[in-house]
């Protein structure tokens, strides 16, 4: 079955999206990627260290993977789109997840300095994908400034408490002529199913693998709830309804009146 | 000029005014050659291909980047 994602015109293997940040060690690191089989992964941009040298995460990733930087850490337009230019330079690549953060508590996005940034990003030839809120209105307005893709969170990042409002997500789904993908939020295995089951595109996961007190069997986990919940999605589930409704027949019972 | 101007790298001060940017990250360690490493002087990108030949003024503020695990 042909059931690529396809982002900016580039296919995909897997619908999973997975974070490199907070796992024990590079070689859980390593194990927990391969084992949820995503292609996609997200690195940051920092300074280098010039008190020390350290392992590049690129060297760790050893080029397996289609390196996806983001702008975490950024809390302004400009900010980001400097960013966004240094990762396309060290790099090589013009895509870009795209954040803006507007709340150190919450980590919540700044959506005015977000749809700033990803207007500039997208006029100067970028592949931007935003971490958005889930705010279907944000969403539009991200795809009408050129945006390849929206990523709505589920719920703040880190938190582990899923998807908050799968309501916001299914009308931007229904809304979006660009992949959905959801990024933040996810605590476990379920919770990656139920924003498939919502028709998302793909899902973004770094701190309920890493944190996970075993890493490599919740990558294993969330890979099979990416395939099961799009599964599920793709069957078409039945509608929900208040009252019960039998599955075994009601005709022929015995000590029913024969009519 | 018996001193070199104070350059910020990484917001470090470093007395390098008059070096070029493949200099500079010579002197802090890194290999210029290396992938994975971005510079921008006061804001704006300085491509790879203009590292050795762009030289550093007093008060100039230089950033040096590479990736990072992240989310």
């Amino acid at each position: 079955m042909d059931d690529q994602l396809v982002i900016a015109g580039r296919r995909f293997n897997s619908r999973l999206f997975v974070g490199t940040a907070r796992y024990p060690n590079h070689r859980v690191l390593l194990d927990a990627l391969e084992a949820c089989g995503a292609e996609v992964v997200t690195v940051a941009i920092r300074r280098v260290n010039l008190a020390e040298r350290e392992h590049s995460i690129l060297e760790v990733l050893g080029g397996r993977y289609f390196i996806l930087p983001n702008t975490a850490g950024c809390y302004t337009a400009r900010e980001a789109v400097l960013t966004a230019k240094l990762a396309r330079e060290a790099l090589g690549t013009s895509w870009v997840k795209l954040e803006v953060i507007g709340d150190d508590e919450t980590l919540y996005p700044d959506s005015a300095q977000l749809l700033e940034a990803a207007k500039q990003l997208v006029d100067e030839g970028f592949i931007v994908l935003p971490y958005c809120s889930d705010d279907p209105v944000l969403c539009a307005k991200l795809e009408k400034v050129g945006c390849e893709a929206v990523m709505p969170l589920g719920a703040p990042i880190g938190s582990g408490m899923g998807i908050l409002n799968p309501y916001n997500i299914r009308i931007i789904k229904k809304n979006a002529g660009v992949p959905v993908i959801v990024d933040a939020g996810v605590g476990t295995a379920s919770d990656v199913a139920v924003a498939m089951e919502l028709g998302c595109d793909g899902v973004l996961v770094n701190t309920a693998i890493a944190q996970a007190k075993n890493p490599v069997a919740m990558a294993k986990a969330i890979r099979m709830a990416v395939e099961a919940g799009r599964l599920a999605y793709l069957a078409g589930r039945i509608p929900r309804r208040l009252y019960a409704e039998p599955s075994s027949p009601m005709e022929g019972r015995i000590g029913a009146a024969d009519t | 000029m018996s001193e070199l101007g104070v350059v910020k790298v990484n917001g470090r001060d470093m007395a390098c005014a008059g070096k070029t940017v493949s200099e500079v990250l010579e002197s802090v360690g890194v290999n210029p050659a290396q992938h994975g490493v971005a510079v921008a002087v006061n804001g704006e990108i300085v491509s790879r291909n203009e590292w050795g030949l762009i030289r550093l003024k007093a008060g100039d503020v230089v950033e040096v980047v590479t990736a990072v695990a992240g989310g």
